[in-house]
């Protein structure tokens, strides 16, 4: 069921080398190939349109999910909708993420809209990695829409990860906190040649002592143009705090519209941006150690992105 | 072990050029420690990166056991086991602290060798281990990881830039037993800009540079008791010593 293409696709994007433990759904070119459910987690087909609810029964621990999409036919435009519910109290991995090879002249193009709600005290982490690939004319193209609610005393932990291959992508992200509910989100972005990347992401703290962190970090190299969109809505008493840093390289255009609001007076949101390149004392100190400049640049967006 | 011949260095400014180091001759030998000391400005540390192949000089040569290094770039001369603790270290956003030692290292370490080195520098190694190399880290703590990645990598020739400076009193006290320690092993020739008499008083030669020149190159001692007699002549600000050179006060 699964080639050595889709094996490749599904290492980078999920880090799986087989067929993963636990519960999961795989979706290759536009159709779903394998399903497990366990005891705590049931995953049905949507019945009105292309996608999957995900069940995590109240209290299930230590569980993981896996949900990734491969697109290997040059062309394609695929679209799903896919919708979890996290049980209240429970705490579980989730791991999505889509990996494209096109080896054709037409453009592959996936589009997602994911919508989470995190019932009250529920913990989840959602890892969401896009990879690209193949020596076609045509672009790899993601388009990933995700909404989440977390319910009173819930955390959603939530990272986003672009290192290679994706031509065009448009993310965007909308986050809603209720009480005492807790954010963190953290994303990766690697762009070159000629990629393009807008990351758009709204929180809403609407809840009391809701707290919220966007760390997003990234490279632009090349000719390649990333714009980030952050913003954050503080309330209620909440605490909001966004750390925008962009490493910039060769011709690259990167620009960050940060805006921070407060709708109440014990609302404390932070915004940080910064956009620069790599700093020669860097460079330099890691030469001091014995890397040439290439391995010292390397290394430094390595850890930057890491 | 390193000589340093006719070496100067020069930067444009504006339409004239400025001469930073002006005909520095040196010869360090094996397994010495030098403290290079002087007055603000006078090119301590741009001779220091010259030696580090940081900067090109001018004009001049720099042989390391004969081998004439001055062409060589900052990653052939960390090759030849030169290291360089620089004096403002530089923060890297996403690198944790055992990630940049084992690169010093040079080769795979594990956390109790990480932990170990990072207590010879007086930090308490479990609270730092993990930590970023990035804000979070105060001036001080920075510039011990700075001296680590020097103490890491087994050197024939470690240069120190003002290792003092930023540390609190514990901690450079410490820093004096490392220097110590290093300098009882005999295996490395030890440069240390500074103005420190504790680490004065650990060198076995001291250079006065000043006005981008060597004022002077002389037995610890000699140069010592020189600095207490031209203190206690009542001149607490500056003292002449080597003729035209002046040192701010030490200790």
């Amino acid at each position: 069921m699964l080639n050595q293409l889709d094996k490749r696709l599904l290492e980078m994007v999920a880090d799986l080398h087989e067929v993963p433990q636990g519960a999961y759904n795989i979706r290759k070119n536009g159709s779903g190939i394998g399903r497990n459910t366990t005891g705590n987690i049931n995953i049905v087909s949507k019945a009105d349109k292309s996608g999957i609810d995900i069940i995590v029964k109240p209290g299930t621990i230590n569980e993981s999910v896996h949900i990734p999409v491969i697109l290997s036919t040059a062309g394609l435009q695929d679209m799903v909708y896919n919708s979890f519910d996290i049980g209240e109290g429970s705490d579980v991995v989730i791991v999505a993420g889509c990996g494209i090879h096109n080896g054709g002249d037409e453009n592959s193009q996936h589009d997602g809209v994911h919508d989470f709600i995190v019932r009250k005290g529920g913990k989840m982490r959602y890892v969401e990695k896009h990879y690209g690939e193949g020596d076609g004319k045509g672009k790899k193209i993601l388009n990933p829409k995700t909404i989440i609610t977390v319910e009173q005393d819930g955390v959603a932990e939530i990272d986003l990860v672009q290192i290679k291959g994706v031509d065009q992508t448009r993310r965007d992200t909308e986050v809603y906190l209720h009480d005492n509910a807790r954010l963190i989100v953290t994303e990766r972005l690697l762009t070159y040649a000629n990629q393009e990347a807008e990351s758009k992401i709204t929180v809403e703290l609407l809840g009391k002592e809701s707290t919220a962190q966007i760390i997003s970090r990234s490279v632009a190299q090349d000719q390649s143009k990333q714009i980030f969109y952050l913003n954050m809505l503080g309330k209620n008493q909440c605490r909001g705090h966004i750390q925008c840093d962009s490493i910039i390289m060769d011709q690259a255009v990167v620009r960050a519209v940060p805006e921070i609001s407060a709708y109440h007076t014990d609302a404390q949101l932070i915004h940080e941006a910064a956009i620069g390149k790599i700093a020669s004392e860097q460079i330099l100190k890691l030469m001091s150690l014995g890397l040439t400049e290439e391995e010292a640049e390397e290394k430094i967006l390595e850890g930057f992105l890491k | 072990m390193l000589q340093i011949k006719n070496l100067s260095f020069s930067v444009e400014e504006g339409n004239r050029s400025v001469e930073i180091l002006k005909n520095i001759n040196l010869v360090l030998e094996k397994n010495k420690l030098y403290v290079i000391t002087g007055p603000n400005g006078g090119g301590k540390s741009s001779l220091a990166k010259a030696i580090m192949g940081i900067i090109q000089p001018t004009q001049g040569s720099i042989h390391l056991k004969g081998e004439d290094i001055t062409s060589l770039g900052i990653t052939d001369r960390a090759k030849r086991k030169m290291g360089y603790a620089f004096q403002q270290p530089p923060r890297f956003k996403g690198f944790k602290i055992k990630d940049l030692l084992k690169l010093a290292y040079g080769e795979e370490k594990n956390e109790d060798e990480i932990c170990d080195l990072l207590l010879e520098v007086g930090l308490c190694a479990q609270d730092y281990i993990n930590r970023d190399v990035d804000a979070s880290l105060s001036g001080g703590e920075l510039k011990r990881i700075e001296i680590a990645t020097v103490l890491a990598r087994n050197l024939t020739l470690a240069i120190f830039d003002e290792p003092e400076a930023g540390i609190d009193l514990w901690s450079f006290q410490k820093l004096v037993e490392t220097f110590k320690m290093m300098h009882a092993d005999k295996e490395t020739t030890i440069i240390i800009i500074s103005h420190q008499e504790k680490i004065l008083s650990l060198a076995d030669e001291v250079i006065i540079i000043a006005e981008g020149t060597v004022k002077e190159q002389a037995k610890r001692d000699d140069i010592m008791s020189r600095i207490v007699k031209d203190l206690e002549c009542g001149c607490n600000k500056t003292c002449d010593i080597g003729g035209s050179a002046h040192v701010e006060p030490i200790g």
